[in-house]
C-alpha cells in the first residue's frame, strides 16, 4: 500500500532555478527508507513538499491514498506524518521540554495525564527524562535534536520522516535512536542521512538524490 | 560593547527568565492575572491625584517584592522604560506654558509641565510594575492559555504569541550573525564600514528571520497546531486566586476613593 506517492513533481524556489524536474516519489506501507545526496540535492524540499508547506509548481501528491492539494487537505495527513526539521530551534518553543513534548499528543486531543505519560515515555527511551522540566532553548545542540525528536515520536505518526537526525548526536544518543528504529514501533521511515553505515540493516531501501533527482534506488 | 549590549538587551526582552518562581503571583491562574492587570493599569491612567498615585506605586513595589524576581533583572527592565520617561522629562517640562520655576538660558521649566511630567513618570512605572507583577511571572503559553479562555479572538491570541515567538526567532538570528561579525575582527565605531556592516546585518537578519518565522510555523502546523493553546497543567481557581481578586479589588477601590476624596 503506498502511503505517500509524489507523481510528476515540479518545484523551485524563486530565483534559484528548478529544484525538483518530474519526480516521481513514492513510500510504501513498512518501508525504511535512507535518503542520501550533496548538498543542496533537495532532500529537505521533498520531505516539504510532500507535507504541503511548499507547493510543487506542477505534478500531484497523494498521501494516505488521497490526492492533496489546497492547505486544508494537508492538516489530517499532518498529524499521521512526523516531520524531524532539519534545526531543532525551528521546532521547540515551549517554555519547558516536557511542554514542548506534549504539545503535539495534545493537538491529537489526547487527555493531559495521557499526554504527560507518553512525552515522559520518549523523553526516558532517548535517555533525556530529566531535562524534563529544562527551557528548550538553553539545551545543547545534541540535547535540542533529542527533544525535537521525542516530540515528533510522542504524537506515535504513521510515517516518519526524519531529516539529519543523527547530526550532533554522542554515540550513546545514536545508539538509543537507532533502537527506537530497530524495534519496529514505527514501521515507515524514511531518513535524510549524510551516515548511511549506521541505517545498516535497517533502511529496506536507499535511494540517492542528484540535483534534484532520484539517481540511484537501491534495496538493502 | 555596542553589539554585546544589544545583544544582551534582545536576550532580556525575549526570554521568560522572570515566569521562573514558586510566590503567589507565579501560581496564580494567568486568566485572573490579566483581568487584574488590565483593570489596574486603566484605573492608574485615569487618576488624577498625587495621593493615590503613590498609594499604587507603593502597592506595584510590595507586590513586585511578593514575587521574588531577581532584583537586577527587575531594575533593569524598569530602567529600559525610564531611558522613554526621561525623553518625556527632557521635552515636557520646558514647552508646557504656566509659572516658570527654573529657568537655564533661554529655556524655562513650568510647574504644570513638570508635574504633568512627574504624573507621567509615576503612572508609568506603576503600570509596569503592576504588569511585571502579574503578567510576567507566567510564561507566553500560559497567557496566550488565558487569553483564549477569555474569549480574546483567536487571531489577536496568536499574534500576541507569534509576535513573541518570531521576536525570539529574531534575536536568536542577531545573536548568530552578530557573532559571526565579532569572530571576524568586526568592531563597531563611526566610520563607513560599521555602518555598512549594520546594514549588512539587519538585512540579513530580516532574511533570515523571515525564513526561521516560517520554519518554525512549519513545524508548529506539522505537530497539529489549530489555533489552540493547550496546557499540560490546566487552569483551576485557587484559594490564592480569591486573596489576589480581593486584594485588587480593596486596592481597587481606595485608589478610586482617594482620587475621588483628593478632588
Amino acid at each position: 500500500m503506498t502511503l505517500i506517492g509524489l507523481n510528476d513533481i515540479s518545484f523551485g524556489y524563486p530565483n534559484c532555478g528548478e529544484v525538483f524536474s518530474h519526480l516521481d516519489f513514492k513510500v510504501n506501507k513498512g518501508e525504511r527508507i535512507a535518503l542520501l545526496g550533496g548538498n543542496g540535492a533537495g532532500k529537505t524540499t521533498l520531505f516539504y513538499v510532500i507535507l504541503g508547506l511548499v507547493r510543487p509548481h506542477s505534478g500531484t501528491i497523494e498521501l494516505f491514498g488521497k490526492r492533496c492539494s489546497e492547505d486544508v487537505d494537508f492538516t489530517g495527513p499532518r498529524k499521521r506524518i512526523g516531520l524531524l526539521f532539519q534545526d531543532p530551534d525551528d521546532q521547540l518553543f515551549s517554555p519547558s521540554v516536557i511542554e514542548d513534548v506534549s504539545f503535539g499528543p495534545l493537538n491529537l486531543g489526547m487527555k493531559r495525564k495521557e499526554a504527560l505519560d507518553i512525552s515522559m515515555y520518549w523523553l526516558d527511551r532517548l535517555g533525556i527524562g530529566h531535562l524534563e522540566k529544562r527551557v528548550p532553548y538553553e539545551l545543547s545542540g545534541g540535547e535540542k535534536r533529542l527533544v525535537a525528536l521525542a516530540s515528533v515520536l510522542s504524537m506515535a505518526p504513521e510515517v516518519l520522516l526524519l531529516d539529519e537526525p543523527m547530526a550532533g548526536l554522542e554515540k550513546g544518543a545514536v545508539d538509543r535512536f537507532l533502537s527506537v528504529l530497530d524495534q519496529g514501533e514505527f514501521k515507515t521511515v524514511v531518513v535524510i542521512t549524510h551516515m548511511p553505515e549506521l541505517l545498516h540493516g535497517l533502511a529496506s531501501r536507499t535511494i540517492v538524490m542528484e540535483s534534484g533527482r532520484i539517481s540511484e534506488q537501491t534495496p538493502c | 560593547m555596542g553589539l554585546h549590549f544589544i545583544e544582551e538587551a534582545g536576550r532580556f526582552m525575549t526570554c521568560e527568565r522572570m515566569a521562573k518562581g514558586d510566590s503567589l503571583l507565579h501560581e496564580a491562574d494567568p486568566r485572573v492575572k490579566v483581568i487584574i492587570a488590565i483593570l489596574l493599569s486603566m484605573e492608574v491612567v485615569f487618576l488624577n491625584s498625587l495621593l493615590p498615585l503613590l498609594v499604587a506605586l507603593a502597592s506595584a513595589v510590595v507586590m513586585l517584592a511578593f514575587t521574588g524576581i531577581e532584583r537586577g533583572l527587575l531594575l533593569r527592565r524598569i530602567l529600559l522604560i525610564n531611558i522613554f520617561v526621561a525623553l518625556l522629562w527632557a521635552v515636557i517640562p520646558w514647552s508646557t506654558p504656566g509659572r516658570t520655576v527654573i529657568s537655564i538660558g533661554p529655556l524655562n521649566a513650568t510647574s504644570s509641565g513638570l508635574l504633568k511630567c512627574l504624573f507621567i513618570t509615576l503612572k508609568c512605572n506603576t503600570i509596569v510594575m503592576f504588569n511585571i507583577s502579574l503578567l510576567s511571572t507566567s510564561s507566553i503559553f500560559a497567557l496566550s492559555h488565558a487569553l483564549d479562555h477569555l474569549k480574546v479572538p483567536s487571531v489577536l491570541v496568536q499574534l500576541f504569541f507569534f509576535s513573541w515567538r518570531y521576536l525570539h526567532v529574531l534575536e536568536e538570528e542577531y545573536t548568530r550573525i552578530t557573532r559571526a561579525a565579532l569572530l571576524r575582527g568586526f568592531k563597531p565605531g563611526t566610520n563607513i564600514l560599521t555602518y555598512r556592516t549594520y546594514a549588512n546585518v539587519l538585512g540579513t537578519l530580516f532574511v533570515r528571520g523571515y525564513d526561521r518565522g516560517q520554519r518554525v510555523y512549519w513545524a508548529m502546523a506539522c505537530r497539529g497546531f489549530d489555533g489552540t493553546f493547550w496546557l499540560l497543567s490546566h487552569f483551576k481557581l485557587k484559594a490564592t486566586d480569591f486573596f489576589l481578586i480581593s486584594w485588587s479589588a480593596l486596592l481597587s477601590a481606595s485608589l478610586l476613593f482617594l482620587d475621588w476624596s483628593s478632588k
